[in-house]
């Protein structure tokens, strides 16, 4: 028998072993680079003298510029956010629960049909849609408008599949218990999609907060957020270390949200 | 078929040795016959009709190799000596270029037209050093005001016009933090090469809330926002308000405001191994003749030519005629100057912090 377990052993390295050389070779490596570019006071590029500095993520705490620009990304991931499982939520119930057959695959392929076009050719589109008697392109809504179009899909297919595996017997049972349809659904529907929710909170919060090209192109005045702030330390101004200290420092805010969500997320995820 | 070839080119080879009397010679003889040129892709030099008439004229090929930033361009000349005959070069990069040792010094007498020069831009110490010429001045341009003809009467005449209330909602301003900072300062009356009084600036740049309905940044969003009616007045560039007006019939005119407009220039200069600066200064001399600009200027639509006489020669409407051709107008540009990576970054967070005003 440990002949098998060793072998077993050799295989599972022999597999995962492209898969986690090539992440560390694209992913770790890059960006253990650009860590170490964090901490220094010019990037060591061309022959550049540079030294150890931890100014740029003191800046970050201390110049309202950066702080109050994290904070609009923030906040424009929260509207996002809500705004797609306020319209997403639903719609994945009324799927899963009430339609059935042909006419599913069919309102399916609509969610999904926008994924097929460029989102640069969706997001010019809107601008387009906006100008008109909207009036509302180049505004903080148009923002959110754009973003909202871009994510509903990951909002919708998530929630979907966490509410099409609630098995419907378990509503018939609250029902025949005495719950009326609205108690049935708080008290049974919705905590059993609750892992649904969240996969659609983080896989729709963290693009939008890192988000550039719809603030840029829907936003007008209001598209300065942290992300913009940080492409240009890395294409206007050379000043790679600032650029990677603001994402380090993003990263981590995210992390800390992450963990403290992480009691809610262990009890839905077993 | 192949032998055939071989034999064919080989009693060229024998015939052209006894022509020139030996092998060297040949070799001589082919290498004057052709000049490698360093620039931006589609800068002039590399028109196919302007090779054409060069080769033409003088039997001399020009081949083309491109950069895509400053920096690469400086590097190439480090590393790959006696391979340029010509380089363009920004006037903030020239005396870098100089003091590194890749340039040689102009023999102006050389080139026929250099008398006709703007003497500003010929003789400006960014290509002068110690009584030698290191480049050639060859085009410019400006950044300044462009307006819609339909909604001005007549060209504004002061920078105020992009604060004036009766514009709210109707500037365009292109995003870029050295720009803004370059206006910022002309605006308040300073030196924007050396602002002294940053927070005056930042003032400025904030008072703009009310007046800009969007940022741009590219010659094709301009035109799209400037067609759809978005912008009144706009910051825009000498050579696109020319393209946006001749190849897109849009209603622009350009103008260079009272308090002065953000000038800049480029010259071609000569590597100091270059090894072929017979053809080079050929090359150069048909660069900056008439004969060459007023056809690029008309077919294409280019920067303003450095020699006057070349502008004089274009059509009567030419923005590059008619708007940068006044001396007057030439008086009242500055010229922007290198920056220090420090000074970048000042900008950059001063925008930014700008923008975050602008934004709530």
């Amino acid at each position: 028998m440990p002949g098998l377990v060793a072998r077993q052993t050799r295989a599972a390295i022999a597999l995962t072993a492209p898969a986690y050389l090539w992440l560390a070779l694209t992913i770790f490596l890059p960006l253990s680079a650009m860590a170490y570019f964090s901490f220094l006071d010019v990037a060591p590029i061309g022959g550049r003298e540079s030294h150890f500095t931890l100014s740029h993520y003191i800046a970050f705490f201390t110049k309202e510029v950066y702080w109050r620009n994290a904070w609009r990304s923030f906040e424009l991931g929260f509207y996002v956010t809500l705004l797609c499982l306020i319209f997403g939520y639903p719609a994945a119930h009324i799927l899963a629960k009430h339609i059935h057959g042909r006419w599913r695959e069919a309102l399916f392929l609509l969610v999904i049909l926008p994924f097929w076009s460029n989102a640069l050719v969706r997001t010019f589109s809107w601008t387009m849609v906006l100008r008109g008697e909207l009036g509302l392109l180049f505004t903080y809504w148009a923002i959110v408008i754009g973003l909202v179009h871009a994510y509903l899909p990951y909002a919708i297919l998530t929630c979907y599949i966490s509410l099409q595996s609630i098995d419907d017997s378990l509503i018939e049972a609250a029902r025949s218990l005495g719950a009326s349809p609205l108690q049935a659904f708080l008290r049974v529907t919705l905590p059993l999609s609750i892992p649904g929710l969240l996969a659609a909170v983080i896989l729709i919060f963290v693009p939008v907060i890192g988000s550039f090209m719809e603030p840029r192109i829907l936003g007008g005045k209001s598209a300065i957020m942290l992300g913009p702030i940080i492409e240009n330390q890395f294409t206007a101004v050379f000043n790679w270390p600032l650029g990677a200290a603001l994402s380090f420092l993003m990263l981590g805010i995210v992390l800390v949200f992450l963990l403290a969500a992480s009691p809610i997320l262990r009890r839905h995820w077993q | 078929m192949i032998k055939h070839v071989f034999s064919r080119r080989t009693a060229i080879a024998v015939f052209a040795a006894m022509l020139a009397g030996s092998a060297l010679a040949t070799d001589a003889f082919a290498q004057a016959k052709q000049i490698r040129v360093l620039n931006w892709q589609g800068y002039g030099t590399d028109e196919k009709w302007a090779t054409d008439q060069f080769e033409q004229k003088t039997g001399i090929k020009v081949v083309h190799d491109y950069f895509n930033s400053e920096q690469e361009m400086l590097t190439k000349l480090r590393t790959s000596p006696g391979t340029y005959d010509v380089v363009l070069f920004n006037n903030t990069f020239v005396m870098e270029a100089v003091n590194a040792g890749l340039l040689q010094p102009i023999d102006t007498s050389r080139i026929p037209h250099f008398a006709d020069l703007t003497p500003s831009l010929r003789d400006s110490d960014r290509f002068v050093k110690d009584g030698k010429h290191y480049a050639v001045a060859w085009v410019w341009g400006v950044t300044s005001i462009a307006y819609s003809t339909e909604k001005f009467p007549g060209a504004p005449q002061s920078l105020d016009a992009i604060w004036d209330p009766a514009n709210a909602g109707k500037v365009g301003w292109r995003d870029d933090a050295v720009e803004s900072v370059q206006f910022g300062a002309l605006a308040t009356g300073q030196d924007m090469n050396a602002p002294t009084d940053m927070e005056k600036i930042k003032q400025k740049l904030e008072a703009l809330k009310p007046q800009i309905k969007t940022f741009w940044s590219s010659e094709d969003e301009w035109n799209k926002y400037f067609a759809a009616g978005d912008y009144a007045i706009a910051t825009y560039w000498s050579g696109s308000a020319a393209r946006s007006k001749k190849a897109f019939k849009l209603p622009v005119g350009f103008t260079v405001p009272k308090e002065g407009a953000i000038g800049w220039f480029d010259g071609l200069a000569i590597p100091v191994d270059a090894p072929n600066p017979e053809g080079a200064y050929a090359f150069i001399d048909f660069m900056v003749s008439p004969e060459f600009y007023v056809k690029w200027d008309t077919d294409v639509g280019a920067p303003a030519s450095a020699n006057a006489k070349a502008n004089a020669a274009l059509p009567e409407d030419a923005m590059n005629r008619s708007v940068l051709g006044d001396p007057e107008v030439v008086k009242r540009l500055q010229w922007m100057a290198p920056l220090s990576d420090d000074q970048r970054k000042a900008y950059q967070e001063l925008w930014d912090t700008v923008k975050t005003t602008l934004a709530q």
